[in-house]
């Protein structure tokens, strides 16, 4: 059974069909890679999965159980995390705490116990952050650890977000162009984070991007969407040939 | 027939009610604000109108005229002054809707340390003897609200769709940064909106004090209340919705005042705002606006 | 408390001194008459005011959102205490802390009420719609005949008698005290740092799996239970309950303590709760002037220092001292967070 799937996945606002028959499986430990012009509808699927937006058609599946309909911290509870395309960090928060709030629906300990500081408080709070402090360490964040996130560099606030969304122990983790504005040493840098996390922590990913070597890299699957439809899937090798793509990317003949 | 008798008198208040729901309209679908201060412009109005007419002794048509000016730059000073540096710089919206209570509590103030809190009887200003239409009896002030506001709205809607700044103002609305880029200067279109608004606020004031007489510091609370239920009601952000949140209101205040009980009437109103804010935010003509993400 | 810093230590122990310090002090002066009953007066109305202050910014300042109606909630718990202590036959030293808990527990009851559906909304049509039913509540309160209309209650007791002057004062001290207490321990917690985040970025808290319709109930909530205890305070403070004390007007009186201080920090409610009730008493002349003064501090505190006095940080003795000692080194402060 797949991670994640989806079959016959649209949504049309107000009469504009912005996805059509979207359908892909995510497989466990699988990275895949969510191409295309902008303005395909990438991000639309991720707020579809993320019941951002409700969709018009179609089934998503995560661990064979639909989705749809439940809200999105539900969604996210049941493991599916996400990133932004704009970044949205917690600004006026501490780097750690962005990452301990992501991981707030794994702690137990009541309000009265946090108002009185009982013991159930001190245990969860002391496990979590030894947790954050070590995710922030796979990121190499752990020396902005008290800075406020807002004085982050943008290299770091992009790392900052997909460590706080693993922070909320996701089995997918959508990334919506995690490289975006990084130069050539940091996209090589998250280039191997992203597999090591996939290595340690044995997630699925989902990744958007336009950087094509980027994509190329890391991806074993990519799906090419366009005008909101799938007009492409397979590896990279393949898709990089398939005239298609070409055409959607250039412009046409 | 007494029935319709309560229909024509709702759609005249409602008049009133349109005339100001348009400027609350105007300036959310142009800024995103609810400008809370907009309900004591009407009491600035009426206040001016007074001071006109009956401290200056200056004739009629000058006093409201010159009530409806002095409101229009008012409306473009409070603009500039209170909020112009907030949408400049992007604040959140808690900042604007805070300086906008500290305006309206200023302006409360401030009328009423000018003019002492009670209230003061307006002269009436336009009457004319009522029209019989079959066996109904519509009186002066009821036919001059709606004749006055078909008016205004009609002189609106063409503002709006035939004249540039009309164009500049929709496309402000639209996409101010887009606006921006096409050359359109978004700070004179913005205090422009809040002008006209005013303005608008200001003919309301002065039917409304044709129909009730009576004028004090806190006048614009409960009317500017009332306008704004109707321009939520209606859609804010569309100035048909205005229009018809108006009229809705007018009409349903107007029956609850007849057949139910008059204590209720505000409730009543105030019922209507619960209503649509928990039903459809948006009102009967808005437009659903999401937030990209 | 065994794994708490040596620093952290410290630092409780000084709040604790300094709080049972100051109490000692006052109490002290005003059993001796060194403090007269007005003064004393005063002092206890800071308090409540520190209550109302601090209790607002957990809406305001932690969670973000602007809410009018805090005078309904105040309304609310005044009438539910001083109905309690008046008919409930027990002796007024155990209906007293009884009916306080009442207050509390009817103004929250209400903050659900109201918080279910108008939470629901965004920034101006929730603060439109708090500010509504702050003055259905006033206006219920009114006409109803359990609340004696807008004659309103009178004959409340006070704690105070001849004999102890400072009972009311050990109250209001006390209660106020826990409120601060209760304001940092919730906000330094899971759930204050998960109101935080619906603060900073609703969707992204939504993605992150926090319930941020539970969370912002749960802010909302908790401000009116203290803003309904703050009330039950001030009614056998005053003696009397008016209906219209607690109008629009008040709640913006709370609204500009708490944007003045700096929305979310506790520490700027409280010295600008205290300020703002020192001062009209110190400027009697002024107080028609009072409400025009206000809104102008609204604006101006807008336009030039949106964030307030301290903005969202907190007035520490520790950091103040660390600065002072900083700057006879070399050590630059780097916009250090929580």
């Amino acid at each position: 059974m797949s991670v994640l799937e989806t079959k016959n996945l649209g949504i049309s606002f107000g009469g504009l069909q912005a996805l059509e028959d979207v359908h892909f499986s995510i497989e466990e430990g699988e990275i895949i890679g969510l191409i295309g012009p902008n303005g395909a509808g990438k991000t639309t699927v991720f707020n579809l999965l993320t019941n951002v937006y409700v969709p018009t058609a179609g089934v998503i599946e995560l661990e064979g159980s639909s989705i749809i309909g439940k809200k999105t911290y539900q969604i996210t509870q049941n493991g599916i995390a996400r990133t932004f395309q704009n970044i949205r960090l917690f600004k006026d928060a501490s780097v750690i705490n962005n990452v301990k709030i992501a991981m707030n629906s794994q702690m137990k300990y009541s309000v009265l116990a946090g108002i009185f500081r009982l013991p159930s408080y001190r245990r969860e709070e002391k496990a979590v952050s030894q947790r954050a402090h070590e995710l922030l360490q796979v990121f190499n964040l752990d020396k902005y650890a008290h800075d406020y996130a807002r004085n982050l560099p943008y290299g770091q606030q992009r790392k900052l977000e997909i460590a706080r969304a693993l922070a909320t122990n996701p089995k997918v983790l959508l990334l919506d162009e995690p490289a975006a504005g990084m130069n050539p040493t940091e996209t090589k840098e998250l280039m191997e984070t992203i597999s090591l996390i996939r290595d340690k922590f044995k997630i699925s990913i989902l990744l958007i991007e336009h950087d094509m070597n980027f994509v190329m890299g890391i991806c074993e699957h990519i799906v090419v969407l366009d005008y909101g439809r799938i007009i492409a899937e397979g590896t990279a090798a393949e898709v990089r040939r398939n005239p298609k793509v070409i055409a959607a990317y250039l412009g046409g003949e | 027939m007494e029935f319709f008798s309560q229909i024509i008198n709702g759609l005249g208040i409602g008049s009133i009610y349109a005339l100001v729901a348009l400027g609350y309209s105007m300036v959310y679908g142009i800024v995103q604000l609810i400008n809370f201060a907009h309900g004591d412009i009407i009491m600035v109005g009426a206040y001016m109108v007074f001071v006109f007419l009956v401290s200056l002794g200056i004739p009629i048509w000058f006093a409201v005229l010159g009530s409806i000016l002095f409101c229009g730059i008012a409306g473009v000073v409070i603009e500039r002054v209170a909020y112009h540096r907030l949408l400049v710089r992007d604040a959140p919206r808690i900042s604007l809707l805070i300086t906008a209570i500290g305006v309206s509590i200023f302006l409360q103030n401030l009328f009423q340390l000018l003019f002492g809190s009670d209230a003061k009887s307006m002269p009436r200003m336009f009457s004319f003897s009522p029209l019989q239409v079959g066996g109904l009896q519509i009186t002066s002030s009821t036919i001059l609200n709606i004749i006055v506001s078909v008016i205004m709205m009609a002189g609106l809607q063409l503002l709006v769709n035939k004249t540039k700044i009309g164009k500049a103002m929709r496309a402000t609305s639209e996409d101010a940064g887009a606006a921006k880029l096409m050359g359109i200067n978004t700070n004179t279109v913005i205090a422009f909106t809040f002008g006209i608004g005013s303005a608008l606020a200001s003919v309301g004031a002065v039917l409304y004090c044709n129909t009730y007489p009576q004028i004090k510091p806190t006048m614009g609370g409960l009317l500017g209340l009332k306008a704004f239920v109707a321009a939520v009601l209606g859609g804010i952000g569309s100035v048909p919705g205005a229009m018809l949140g108006g009229y809705i209101l007018g009409v349903a205040e107007s029956l609850t005042n007849a057949y139910i009980s008059s204590n209720l009437t505000d409730a009543v109103v105030f019922g209507i705002l619960i209503i649509v804010l928990l039903v459809k935010p948006t009102g009967v003509l808005g437009k659903n606006t999401r937030e990209k993400v | 408390m065994a794994d708490m810093s040596k620093k952290k230590k410290i630092s409780y122990a000084v709040n604790l001194a300094i709080v049972i310090i100051l109490y000692c002090l006052l109490s002290l002066l005003i059993s001796q008459g060194l403090i007269d009953s007005y003064l004393s007066d005063i002092l206890t109305m800071v308090c409540i005011n520190v209550i109302l202050a601090v209790s607002l910014n957990l809406v305001t300042g932690l969670l973000g959102q602007l809410v009018l109606g805090h005078a309904g909630f105040m309304l609310v718990g005044a009438y539910a205490a001083a109905l309690f202590t008046l008919h409930s036959g027990l002796p007024l030293s155990v209906a007293f802390p009884i009916g306080l808990l009442a207050g509390g527990v009817v103004a929250a009851l209400f903050g659900i009420i109201i918080g279910v559906p108008a939470l629901r909304l965004k920034g101006d049509y929730l603060a439109i719609i708090t500010l509504g039913f702050g003055e259905i509540i006033r206006v219920i309160a009114n006409n109803l005949t359990i609340t004696n209309g807008a004659k309103g209650l009178y004959g409340i007791q006070s704690l105070n008698s001849r004999h102890d002057l400072t009972a009311m004062f050990s109250y209001v001290f006390f209660i106020a005290v826990f409120v601060i207490f209760v304001s940092f321990t919730f906000g330094t917690s899971r759930h204050g740092r998960a109101v935080i985040a619906i603060r900073e970025d609703e969707i992204a808290a939504e993605a992150s799996g926090i319930n941020t319709t539970y969370y912002k109930l749960l802010a909302f909530i908790l401000a009116a239970f203290f803003a309904g205890v703050a009330g039950g305070l001030y009614a056998h403070q005053i003696g009397i309950i008016d209906p219209s004390k607690f109008d629009f007007n008040r709640s913006t009186e709370i609204l500009v303590m708490v944007v003045l201080g700096g929305m979310g920090s506790i520490t700027g409610s409280i010295i600008s709760a205290t300020v703002l009730t020192i001062l009209p008493e110190a400027l009697r002349g002024f107080s028609s002037y009072r409400m025009l003064l206000y809104s102008i501090v609204l604006i101006c505190v807008m336009l030039f220092r949106p964030t307030g006095l301290l903005g969202r940080s907190e007035f520490s003795l520790k950091k103040t001292y660390e600065k002072l000692m900083s700057k006879r080194g070399n050590k630059s402060a780097a916009g250090k967070g929580d």
